[in-house]
């Protein structure tokens, strides 16, 4: 059996908690992935996708229930364990691409090891660069961030997103800001990582034909997981 | 990216240089600040170094003289007077009782540098038919020349004070129409005289002192005063002239005289002096202020255009005390660099102002005084001042909520 990454059970999340406002945007949430699952995530707009790909990337807190992350209970966790198991397990890809401008596409890819480790070191510099290759965009490398195409920040991403080693990847609609051909090599350069390292992803998409080519679907609505 | 810097600087740096313009605006206004509190404060130091000179180096710090003699009611039993009305004595000029031995006493002071001993009186200076009343200070040159630096005023002849010489200001010398060599004879209020040659004349900078003073060997005014070994005054400087009013009162306290520091005996001076310092602070103070503000300002506007950057390095695993240390950083960054080119455009602008600005006599308006102590303060105040400033900014980005930050 395959060692379980993720696991959610009875997860809720109400925002304005106490206040006659109180809003429950999630409802007994189970969820499991194993490692080198490949899953998509769909629903419509305002169906919590979102919410819920934000508590398991541990940036939010359910409500209640109960999320473990390679069999740690998180719940337990204060914001600084919180914020080193997310550096240490998760990467992030987002829909708006959100590279550092003030950084060149290597750079943003050493970011996440930077932070981790305080100090530039030639390890750090050579894994970004070897990621950069993976991706394809070795000869932008050294480019500013903002001087790329959308396709080519989005695989900047997709490399710093890698550069943890993380078990899991999310990707908030990594694709829903490009065009479809660069839409199609971003999808297929997060499924040779899936494949070639047994990296975890979940995204969130509203393409139907990428998320046939994912391993499982799942769909959101109204905050229920509803397939 | 240099492999020595630690990621806070590195993202700091970075932060800085992007936001270019924004980044020069400011480090512009805080060397401009920088540089106002450096020329004020070397000026200032300049000015009050050159009154404090020219009013120091021409009296006494302390001077200690006899007290003033009272008159004491005979009583005739306990509880009663003879004559309650107490006529005031007049003040007949004394010696100062056990001079030597309080001469010796304030050299033993630490912090007395030097004392001496000095017989003053008024007297009449005469040539032919003309005279004038001046006032006659007998001193020991060996000693007096160090607390009054006579010699530096002295314009024509030499300042020696045999017991045949005296030196003259040079308004006196004008209205007795005499010069260096001259035969002057000094009468005193007893009509004792005595002639002696005119040495030396001084130019004190005030034309009532230079009509009045004149100096004669401390024997010679003993001599002609009819005081012989006695002294009227013991003057001293000390080692913090600022102290000076409150070593006076200790040694008033404890001998037996009267003890007049410069301080009192120039009250206004020294309320203009510390008019000047309180003005001084008080433009530091609010220029400080308003390079306070506009780091805190442009650093927080940094933060709102950054906020999706701080969300994806907080989602990337930087901790809230790293976010926190990036704007702390920015914030003592822009203060230093503005420092240093504000303590070069302050030197550049005091230096010019020192070549323009003239007295009317033409010598320097203040002496130029660029202490080093003076840039590295400047320089470590106020990148204090900058990351105090960026307090607030920089907490407000590492409590970004990571989520709320991404989504803008």
């Amino acid at each position: 059996m395959a060692e379980e990454i993720l696991r959610l059970e009875k997860v809720c999340k109400s925002y304005n908690v106490g206040l006659p406002s109180e809003t429950e945007v999630l409802h007994d949430v189970d969820l499991r992935l194993e490692r080198g699952e490949f899953l998509a995530l769909m629903g419509p707009s305002g169906s919590g996708k979102s919410t819920l790909l934000n508590i398991i990337g541990l940036l939010d807190r359910p409500t209640s229930g109960r999320l473990t992350i390679k069999d740690r209970d998180t719940g337990r966790l204060d914001d600084a364990e919180l914020t080193a198991l997310r550096g240490r397990t998760i990467g992030f890809v987002f829909q708006y691409h959100y590279l550092i401008s003030a950084f060149t596409a290597a750079e943003n890819v050493m970011m996440p090891m930077l932070a981790g480790r305080g100090f530039p070191h030639p390890e750090i510099e050579a894994r970004a660069r070897a990621l950069i290759e993976r991706v394809g965009l070795s000869a932008v490398a050294d480019h500013g961030a903002a001087n790329m195409s959308g396709g080519q920040q989005q695989r900047v991403a997709v490399a710093r997103a890698l550069a943890m080693r993380p078990d899991l990847v999310l990707a908030d609609e990594p694709t829903g800001n490009l065009d479809t051909k660069s839409a199609d090599a971003v999808f297929a350069l997060m499924r040779e990582v899936n494949r070639e390292s047994g990296t975890s992803f979940l995204l969130v998409t509203h393409n139907m034909d990428l998320a046939k080519r994912c391993d499982r679907i799942i769909e959101v609505v109204d905050g229920r997981i509803v397939s | 990216m240099k492999r020595w810097l630690p990621f806070e600087w590195i993202a700091a740096v970075r932060f800085l240089r992007e936001g270019r313009l924004q980044t020069l605006f400011i480090i512009g206004g805080i060397s401009i600040g920088v540089g106002v509190i450096v020329f004020m404060s070397a000026m200032l130091a300049g000015l009050e170094a050159n009154f404090i000179k020219r009013v120091l180096t021409s009296q006494a710090q302390i001077q200690l003289i006899a007290p003033e003699q009272v008159a004491r009611p005979l009583r005739d039993a306990p509880g009663e007077f003879e004559d309650a009305a107490v006529q005031r004595p007049s003040q007949r000029i004394i010696s100062i009782d056990q001079w030597s031995m309080i001469l010796d006493r304030m050299r033993g002071m630490p912090e007395v540098t030097a004392a001496s001993p000095t017989m003053s009186g008024s007297a009449l200076a005469i040539r032919g038919d003309a005279s004038r009343s001046i006032s006659v200070a007998g001193v020991d040159p060996a000693t007096y020349f160090a607390i009054v630096h006579l010699p530096d005023f002295i314009v024509a002849g030499e300042p020696r004070l045999t017991s045949e010489d005296i030196v003259i200001g040079t308004e006196l010398a004008r209205a007795l129409g005499a010069s260096v060599g001259d035969k002057l004879n000094v009468q005193s209020a007893s009509g004792a005289v005595r002639t002696l040659t005119i040495a030396g004349l001084f130019d004190l900078g005030n034309k009532g002192v230079n009509l009045r003073n004149a100096y004669v060997a401390l024997r010679t005014a003993q001599s002609l005063l009819g005081m012989i070994g006695g002294v009227t005054t013991i003057e001293l400087t000390v080692r913090d002239i600022y102290a000076a009013e409150d070593i006076a009162r200790r040694i008033a306290a404890s001998n037996a005289v009267q003890a007049d520091s410069w301080i009192k005996t120039n009250a206004q001076f020294f309320t203009a002096v510390q008019a000047q310092g309180t003005s001084n602070a008080l433009i530091r103070l609010f220029v400080a202020l308003s390079v306070a503000f506009g780091i805190a300002a442009v650093l927080i506007v940094s933060v709102i255009q950054r906020s999706k950057d701080i969300g994806i390095l907080r989602a990337m695993g930087t901790s809230r005390g790293q976010i926190l240390r990036v704007f702390l950083l920015q914030g003592g960054l822009l203060a230093f660099l503005g420092s240093l080119i504000g303590s070069a455009l302050g030197a550049a602008a005091l230096v010019y102002w020192h070549a323009v600005a003239r007295q009317v006599d033409g010598s320097e308006l203040f002496p130029l005084i660029l202490e080093r102590s003076l840039f590295v303060v400047t320089a470590a105040l106020a990148t204090l001042t900058g990351l105090l400033a960026a307090t607030a900014p920089a907490l407000r980005a590492a409590r970004l909520d990571p989520v709320e930050a991404i989504r803008g």
